[in-house]
C-alpha cells in the first residue's frame, strides 16, 4: 500500500515537473535568433517633412488609413499643456500652428515598429504567424495569420494594423525585402536630414555602430519589457 | 454607418476598434456555459437537492451555449478558414493557443455527461420507436442498451466523476477567457490579475441568472408550476456569487483610482465620457446596486413565493444585463483610449454585416433554438402525469 502511494506521488511529481517544464522548453525553442540590426531615430534632426511616411507607403503598398511608420508632432506650451498631432501619419507634412499658440518647445518624433528583442506580439500570436527571423526582424507570415487581432492589442506602440486588402495583421518590416538585397530601408533612404539610421549593430563602418556605442539613447515604453531595437536620440519625457 | 469621433491624440493605427461586438459576445456566451454547468454540478456533485428540477436543464443549457461559444470568434476572424491552425499549429507562448484544447476537452466532457444522464431515455426511445426514429435513437445509444439498476449505478458514478472534473474545467474555461485580457500588459484597462477572477464570478452569476429566467419562462409555456424551493436556492447562490463579483469589480477600479498611475487620467476620461452609460449607470449603479440589495431581501426576508420569484427574476434579468455591460466595458472600453494615453476614439456596432448587431442577435439566439430542438429529441422535462404517478 505504502509503495503504491509512493509510486503515485512519484508519478504526480513527475507529471507536475513535465507540465512545469513544458512551456519553458517551448520558450527555449525560440532560440537561434540574434538581434543583428538596430534602428536609430534622431528626434533633434527630424523636420516633419513626411517623406519617410510617403516612401514607406509606396514601397510597401500600405493601404489608406494604415501606417507602417508615422511622424508625431509635439508642441509643449508654457503652462505645461501638450498638443500632439499626426495628420495622415505626417505623410503630407504639418500645417503651421495658429498664431496665438506659443509653444515653448516643439519637435517631431518618427515612429515605426521597434522590432523588439522580447516582442509581446510574437508571444501572443496563437498560430506562430508573427515570428522573429534569425537576424532579429519581427515579421508576419501572411499565409499563416488568422487575423485574430491579438498582436494588434498586444503591441504597446500601436505599430500594427489589420490590412484590409490581405485581411491579416501587418506592420513595418524594416523593409526586410530591401535589406536582404543590401539596400537601406525606404524611409531611411529618403530622409533629407539623416534623422533615421539603420544598420548592423556590429558593423563598425555602418551608420548605427558608433551611435550605439557612444550616444545616450532612449527607448519607447521601457516599462513594458519588450526591449525595442529602435533607439531614440533626444526623446522628450512627453513621448510615449 | 457610425462616424468615428476622436478626441485628443491617438496613434494613427488606433482609430478603428478591432475587437467588435463579436468579442463582447464570445466571453458572454462562454460565461453562460460555465455558470450553467456549475449549477448542474451543484446538484450532481454537491447534492444540492433543491436544484434537482433544473439539473438536466442546466447541463443541456451549458452544452447548447458551449456549441456556439466559438461562433462569434469565427465571425470575427479575418481568415476563419484558418481557425483550426490554432489547434494544428499552436504557439504555446500565446495565451490564446490553449483555447481550442480547453474548449474541445470541455465539450467532450459535457457531451459524455449528457449522454450518460440521458441514456435511459435514449434506450427507452430506441426500444419503443419504429423505423427511422428507432434507427436514430439506436445510433445515439452507441450500442449500450443495458439499463439495469447496476449499470445505472455505474453511470451515476461516472456522471459524478465527470461533473466533479467539470467544475474546475468550467472554472479554467472562463478564468482562461479572463486571462486572455488580463495578461495583455500593453493595455492598462485589461492588465490586472483580478481579470480572470472577475470573469469567472461574472460567468457564474450570468449562468445562474439565465437558468432562473429560462426555467420560469419554460414553466409558464408548459403551464406547470415552478418549484419554489429550487428558485429560492438559485437566488441564494446568485446573491452570494454576485456579492463577490461586484466587490471585485469595484475593487479593481477603486485600486486604479487610488494608485492613480499615469494611465488613470485617460481611463477616468474613458469611464466618464465614453462609458458613462454602460459602465457607471448600467454596470455599477443600476444593475449592480439594485439586484444586490433586492436579492438580499429575497434571500433573507420571509415573503410570499410569488413575490420572491418575481423579485428574484427581475434581479436575474438585471444581472444578465450587468454582465453583458461588463463584457462590453472591458472589451470595447479597453480599445477606446489610445496607448499614447492622450486620446479617445469611439465605437458603435453596425446593424448589418458579419460583425453587426443582427448577426450578434442571431448567434445569441442560436443556443436557445438548439435547446428547443434538443428538447424535441430528448425531453428535458418530465410530463406532469408521470410526475403525478410517481407521487
Amino acid at each position: 500500500m505504502n509503495q503504491d502511494r509512493r509510486k503515485f506521488i512519484k508519478t504526480v511529481f513527475h507529471s507536475g515537473l513535465a507540465i512545469t517544464l513544458f512551456p519553458s522548453g517551448v520558450l527555449a525553442s525560440e532560440g537561434g535568433t540574434a538581434n543583428l540590426y538596430a534602428f536609430i531615430v534622431d528626434t533633434e534632426k527630424c523636420i516633419g517633412c513626411g517623406k519617410c511616411v510617403d516612401a514607406c507607403k509606396q514601397e510597401n503598398n500600405v493601404p489608406d488609413n494604415c501606417y507602417r511608420t508615422w511622424v508625431e508632432r509635439y508642441r509643449i506650451m508654457a503652462d505645461g499643456r501638450v498638443a500632439v498631432d499626426s495628420p495622415y501619419g505626417g505623410a503630407k507634412g504639418f500645417d503651421p500652428v495658429s498664431g496665438d499658440e506659443k509653444p515653448v518647445k516643439a519637435f517631431f518624433v518618427p515612429k515605426l515598429c521597434n522590432h523588439c528583442k522580447d516582442p509581446n506580439c510574437v508571444q501572443v500570436c496563437p498560430v506562430g504567424a508573427t515570428y522573429v527571423s534569425k537576424d532579429g526582424f519581427v515579421l508576419v507570415d501572411e499565409k499563416q495569420c488568422v487575423a485574430c487581432g491579438y498582436c494588434i492589442q498586444a503591441c504597446p506602440y500601436g505599430a500594427r494594423y489589420l490590412n484590409p486588402v490581405t485581411r491579416v495583421a501587418d506592420k513595418c518590416t524594416w523593409c526586410f525585402h530591401r535589406v536582404q538585397k543590401g539596400l537601406e530601408t525606404a524611409c531611411v533612404s529618403v530622409c533629407p536630414m539623416k534623422a533615421r539610421m539603420f544598420g548592423k549593430v556590429d558593423d563598425p563602418a555602418g551608420p548605427v555602430y558608433k551611435i550605439l556605442k557612444e550616444k545616450r539613447l532612449q527607448i519607447l515604453k521601457p516599462e513594458t519589457g519588450n526591449n525595442p531595437m529602435a533607439f531614440y536620440i533626444g526623446l522628450d519625457k512627453e513621448v510615449r | 454607418m457610425h462616424e468615428i469621433v476622436t478626441q485628443g491624440f491617438l496613434f494613427p493605427n488606433e482609430i478603428h476598434v478591432h475587437w467588435s461586438i463579436m468579442i463582447v459576445l464570445y466571453p458572454y456566451i462562454t460565461g453562460l456555459v460555465a455558470g450553467a454547468f456549475i449549477v448542474s454540478s451543484l446538484y450532481h456533485v454537491f447534492d444540492v437537492k433543491a436544484l434537482k428540477p433544473i439539473a438536466k436543464f442546466s447541463l443541456v443549457g451549458a452544452f447548447c451555449f458551449l456549441l456556439f461559444a466559438c461562433t462569434p470568434l469565427l465571425f470575427h476572424l479575418g481568415h476563419p478558414e484558418r481557425a483550426f491552425n490554432i489547434m494544428f499549429t499552436p504557439k504555446f507562448t500565446s495565451a490564446m493557443s490553449g483555447f481550442g484544447y480547453i474548449y474541445l476537452f470541455y465539450l467532450l466532457l459535457v457531451l459524455f455527461e449528457i449522454w450518460l444522464v440521458f441514456r435511459p431515455d435514449i434506450v427507452r426511445f430506441a426500444q419503443k420507436g419504429k423505423g427511422m426514429v428507432k434507427a436514430f435513437y439506436t445510433i445515439l445509444a452507441l450500442g449500450s442498451f443495458d439499463v439495469s439498476e447496476e449499470t445505472l449505478k455505474v453511470d451515476h458514478k461516472v456522471t459524478l466523476f465527470l461533473a466533479a472534473v467539470g467544475i474546475p474545467s468550467a472554472c479554467v474555461l472562463h478564468g482562461y477567457v479572463g486571462f486572455l485580457f488580463g495578461s495583455l500588459k500593453s493595455n492598462p484597462w485589461w492588465s490586472t490579475p483580478l481579470m480572470p477572477v472577475i470573469f469567472l464570478l461574472s460567468a457564474i452569476v450570468s449562468g445562474i441568472s439565465i437558468l432562473a429566467v429560462m426555467y420560469v419562462i419554460v414553466m409558464k409555456v408548459r403551464k406547470q408550476p415552478v418549484d419554489n424551493a429550487c428558485l429560492k436556492s438559485l437566488f441564494a447562490y446568485l446573491w452570494a456569487f454576485f456579492i463577490l463579483d461586484v466587490t471585485l469589480e469595484s475593487l479593481e477600479v477603486i485600486t486604479m483610482l487610488y494608485e492613480s498611475h499615469e494611465e488613470w487620467h485617460i481611463i477616468s476620461q474613458m469611464l466618464t465620457q465614453k462609458l458613462g452609460f454602460s459602465y457607471i449607470f448600467l454596470q455599477m449603479a443600476v444593475c449592480s446596486l439594485i439586484p444586490l440589495v433586492t436579492l438580499g431581501f429575497v434571500v433573507l426576508k420571509k415573503m410570499k413565493d410569488t413575490t420572491r420569484n418575481r423579485l428574484g427574476i427581475i434581479c436575474s434579468v438585471m444581472i444578465l444585463i450587468q454582465v453583458l455591460a461588463m463584457r462590453w466595458n472591458v472589451v470595447i472600453g479597453g480599445q477606446l483610449f489610445s496607448k499614447s494615453l492622450r486620446g479617445l476614439t469611439s465605437y458603435a456596432p453596425t446593424i448589418l454585416g458579419k460583425e453587426g448587431l443582427l448577426m450578434a442577435l442571431i448567434l445569441f439566439a442560436a443556443p436557445f433554438v438548439t435547446m428547443y430542438i434538443f428538447n424535441l429529441i430528448l425531453p428535458l422535462w418530465e410530463k406532469p402525469e408521470t410526475k403525478a404517478e410517481e407521487a
